[in-house]
């Protein structure tokens, strides 16, 4: 690990906006298709069960 | 009774590989098959990008030009070849759909739209992200940011065209000829913003003059391109399986097949 | 086979003769387009004719893709396409005299606005000839490409913009190496290069786009 401290991780070198503002919004993507995704699966079920 | 998925075989003889493949392409028994892929597709993706990061945040050295803000490209980069690559295999099973008349295939091509406009988005986002400490703006008219912004509107023309068609069979079908002559575009669009952006700037501002790649960043970032990978392939999985679902509700298989599930 | 096609070519002229205010309304769109890139940048002259070949290419593609409804939506509607597409002649021809037609409508008169449009941007002589001729090249592209995204949005709601969605990015070549025409010294490498390419584009694109058409016009007529 290249890093000295937590703190000089989380800082990032001054970067800290740029690189987890990227990351987050990775990981925001992802968590959001997966949601989009179950709910939409819900649907699909509930409309084809609902059949007699 | 058959039950789901039993190959149906004509004289008992054994079927010859490629013609037990082809059996895939009825969603009948494609849909046990996703099911068991999917967990380990998501299993490979996470195992992946735990290496991945740890590579990329951990123990990858600080860049001496970019500092640390170079680390962006642990995700800018994969999610750029997904992109394009997750738009080829669009293209590729929505001629499949055209040509062999195979309804899964075009439903894949439905299916993987979405996540590879969501990549190309964090493509751009995190370009952006990227270019701000590296260049001091927001949006760098850079030929490989300008043709991702166009991969993007491709993308979204795609699905608002399955959109706005009513009839599904109409939907798959005028999608497939988009997504072909885009196909054939891209390189094209490639190539002339490429030309553009040279036209116009002479250092060419570009995204591209990452840091010399050592070969430990490298590493990082081939594995997470292969972490998205195997994380796109589910997600689409799942997309695949919900659009199944949805097409073929009134069928008697799919009633079985949701009794069978709990 | 080329009496069809040019059968084909007079009665949509022809039809297009009777119905002039259509026509002319494309013409008046792009007149206005041009027009208001002044009143929103300011009346700088330098301003302007850096502008000027940009804005114009731009407002062009605006207005192919305004017109692009027209192609195949007046035969659709009282039912003269389905027609079209149960003769003996090969619908490939049939959509290549449309589209010939179309340009012939929409896109040449924009070629030949050009000088006038030029003066509101002060460009001189040699800019106004090297805009005016890469608009030339360029705009029978746009037709031919444009076609696609009207054949595939026959009747779709949401028609006019969802047309200029799909095809604007298929345009973006074409703008980077007309504009890159119009502006680049008139006979130098780069104006030579730029009208190449374009060409080479106009090439693939009547070579490929019309066959695009016709299988997106069968698809949207089943």
């Amino acid at each position: 690990m290249i890093w000295d401290s937590w703190t000089d991780f989380i800082g990032m070198g001054g970067y800290a906006l740029y690189v987890w503002g990227s990351f987050a919004v990775a990981v925001l993507a992802v968590g959001g298709e997966q949601g989009a995704l179950a709910l939409r699966r819900r649907a699909a079920l509930r409309a084809a069960g609902a059949r007699p | 009774m058959l039950s789901i998925g039993t190959p149906i075989t004509t004289g008992g003889q054994p079927q010859p590989r490629v013609a037990r493949w082809l059996r895939f392409a009825s969603p009948q028994a494609f849909l046990p098959l996703a099911d068991r892929l999917i967990p380990w597709l998501h299993a490979i993706a996470l195992v992946l990008a735990a290496a991945g990061l740890y590579i990329g945040l951990f123990a990858a050295p600080t860049d001496h030009q970019q500092g640390d803000s170079y680390r962006i490209i642990f995700v800018h980069v994969p999610a750029a070849w997904l992109s394009m690559v997750i738009y080829m295999a669009m293209a590729f099973w929505a001629g499949v759909g055209l040509v062999l008349n195979t309804r899964l295939s075009a439903m894949m091509a439905s299916a993987l739209a979405p996540t590879g406009a969501l990549f190309t988005f964090l493509a751009l986002w995190t370009g952006a992200l990227w270019g701000k400490p590296t260049w001091g703006a927001w949006w760098v008219w850079d030929a490989r940011l300008t043709s991702e912004l166009i991969l993007l509107f491709l993308y979204i023309g795609f699905m608002a065209l399955q959109a706005a068609i009513s009839d599904p069979r109409r939907a798959d079908r005028a999608g497939a000829v988009l997504a072909l002559v885009g196909v054939v575009n891209v390189p094209i669009i490639y190539f002339s913003v490429q030309w553009w952006n040279t036209l116009h700037q002479g250092s060419s501002v570009s995204l591209r003059s990452a840091p010399t790649m050592a070969a430990l960043m490298l590493q990082g970032m081939l594995i997470m391109a292969l972490a998205l990978w195997a994380y796109a392939g589910a997600a689409v999985l799942q997309r695949l399986r919900a659009i199944v679902l949805e097409r073929e509700r009134h069928t008697e298989w799919i009633q079985r097949y949701i009794t069978e599930r709990k | 086979m080329l009496n069809a096609l040019l059968l084909v070519i007079r009665r949509d002229l022809l039809l297009a003769f009777r119905r002039r205010t259509d026509v002319l309304s494309t013409l008046v769109f792009f007149v206005i387009v041009c027009t208001l890139f002044p009143l929103g940048v300011g009346p700088e002259p330098e301003l302007l004719r850096t502008l000027g070949p940009g804005v114009l290419w731009v407002a062009a593609l605006l207005a192919s893709t305004l017109a692009l409804n027209r192609l195949f939506g007046l035969d659709h509607a009282d039912g003269t396409l389905e027609q079209l597409l149960l003769s003996p002649e090969p619908l490939v021809l049939i959509v290549a005299g449309k589209v010939a037609a179309h340009w012939l409508i929409s896109g040449l008169p924009l070629v030949l606005l050009t000088p006038l449009l030029a003066l509101q941007f002060g460009l001189d002589g040699q800019a106004t000839a090297s805009l005016a001729l890469s608009l030339l090249i360029g705009t029978p592209a746009l037709s031919l490409v444009g076609a696609i995204g009207a054949a595939l949005t026959l009747d779709v709601r949401g028609g006019g913009v969802l047309v200029a969605l799909l095809v604007l990015p298929l345009y973006a070549p074409v703008l980077i190496f007309g504009a890159g025409a119009a502006v680049a010294e008139a006979g130098g490498g780069a104006a030579e290069a730029n009208l190449l390419l374009l060409g080479g584009l106009l090439a693939g694109a009547a070579a490929l786009a019309p066959w695009a058409t016709a299988s997106a016009l069968r698809i949207s007529l089943e």
